[in-house]
């Protein structure tokens, strides 16, 4: 599925890197711990966490992550933003918490 | 005041303490369920409780959480001995953090403590002094209680 | 749904609170801070979680929470298992990880225990 079809199916906030959103998302991902994120996440996976500081951005980059959902209403840093807009690392924003949201992820991803 | 005071009783904090953290906590928690005080407020004061532990542990040398229980409030007053806060505005910042790897490890130090206490309390007041430590107070009122007009006044 | 289904569906391993596995459960949150547990979880909910340090217990005691479950296979400390017993707090470990762990409950019609945040204490 491509993240921009998730977006729409969820209405998620698009919040940085609107211009990548025709990437593939594979599988997910959920973790707030980046040490637990960079030694277990997937090439493809669209990775939910509460975590907004840059750091965020560097693991996304670096694991080849499909983006990042903030969840809860949290919105990214400001440098974390400029980060994400840079690298073209999409930041997508829900209002619901982890749990709910990955439900609903889980379902679409595995109908 | 304090003629409706029912109770107070100060619990000493070991900083660095990681094993025990949570241990005064749920002591204080005991406590409240045991007066009878309603299942809201002792979550609310069990919550503040324990990221005001969780923040002596952290930062800290020692500590002390004072629990004062009355008619209508719950008041938690913690006072440590440790860095102290330079800019209370910034630490109040959700996500601002200074914690060291093993606090986040843990599930802290994610800069929501702060966030937390004052979500929770009615009042929340931090002073502090570089160098020598930090005190909070924080207040969890019964507002059923305060709503009723013969009740006497709020004595905190 | 009981916890015993809760343990099925996961293929879990119950490493404390065998005789609480009767327990009704409706409601889930997922989260490795527990900073941000403190902020949204509510009581009578199970947490998943990636944690396994004796704070996650403590985190659970304060906030009545029914049962903890540790993902990715991680098992809990001694010191973990000995505070949960204390405090007479469930922990399941599950291989599953944290995305599947709350996909397969989730289609199983356990609910997220917060619909969405703002306000609410």
């Amino acid at each position: 599925m491509q993240l921009d079809e998730l977006v729409r199916a969820l209405n998620l906030k698009v919040s940085c890197a609107e211009g990548s959103l025709k990437r593939q998302v594979r599988g997910g991902y959920v973790g707030d711990l980046l040490s637990d994120v960079m030694a277990n996440s997937k090439e493809g996976d669209i990775w939910i966490t509460r975590q907004v500081h840059q750091n965020i951005v560097a693991v996304a980059s670096l694991k080849d992550l499909a983006g990042i959902i903030l969840i809860q209403g949290s919105e990214p840093a400001l440098d974390t933003a400029a980060k994400a807009n840079a690298e073209g690392i999409p930041i997508l924003v829900t209002d619901l918490p982890a749990f709910e949201i990955v439900g609903q992820i889980y379902k679409l991803i595995n109908p | 005041m304090r003629e409706s005071q029912k109770f107070e009783k100060s619990f000493d904090v070991q900083g660095g303490s990681f094993q025990n953290a949570g241990n005064v906590s749920g002591q204080i928690k005991s406590i409240l369920k045991e007066m009878g005080v309603s299942t809201d407020i002792v979550r609310r004061v069990a919550i503040i409780c324990y990221e005001s532990e969780i923040n002596i542990v952290s930062y800290a040398k020692k500590g002390t959480i004072t629990l004062v229980v009355t008619d209508e409030a719950v008041k938690i007053e913690t006072k440590d001995e440790g860095p102290g806060i330079p800019d209370i505005e910034l630490a109040m910042k959700e996500g601002y953090s200074t914690a060291t790897a093993a606090v986040r490890e843990m599930g802290f130090g994610a800069g929501m403590g702060l966030a937390n206490m004052k979500k929770y309390s009615d009042h929340l007041i931090i002073t502090s002094e570089v160098g020598i430590g930090t005190c909070v107070t924080m207040i969890v009122m019964d507002f059923s209680k305060i709503l009723h007009p013969d009740l006497p006044p709020l004595t905190l | 749904m009981t916890l015993k289904d809760v343990q099925d569906i996961l293929e879990a391993e119950v490493l404390v609170g065998r005789d609480q596995l009767q327990k009704p459960v409706k409601t889930a949150f997922a989260a490795d801070l527990m900073s941000d547990v403190l902020a949204f979880a509510k009581p009578d909910s199970l947490l998943l979680t990636g944690l396994t340090n004796p704070q996650v217990v403590r985190t659970a005691d304060i906030l009545d929470i029914t049962a903890i479950i540790m993902v990715r296979g991680k098992k809990p400390s001694e010191e973990t298992v000995k505070l949960a017993e204390e405090l007479k707090i469930p922990i399941l470990s599950t291989r599953y990880i944290l995305f599947e762990t709350s996909g397969r409950l989730h289609a199983k019609g356990i609910t997220g225990c917060i619909e969405k945040v703002g306000g609410e204490i």
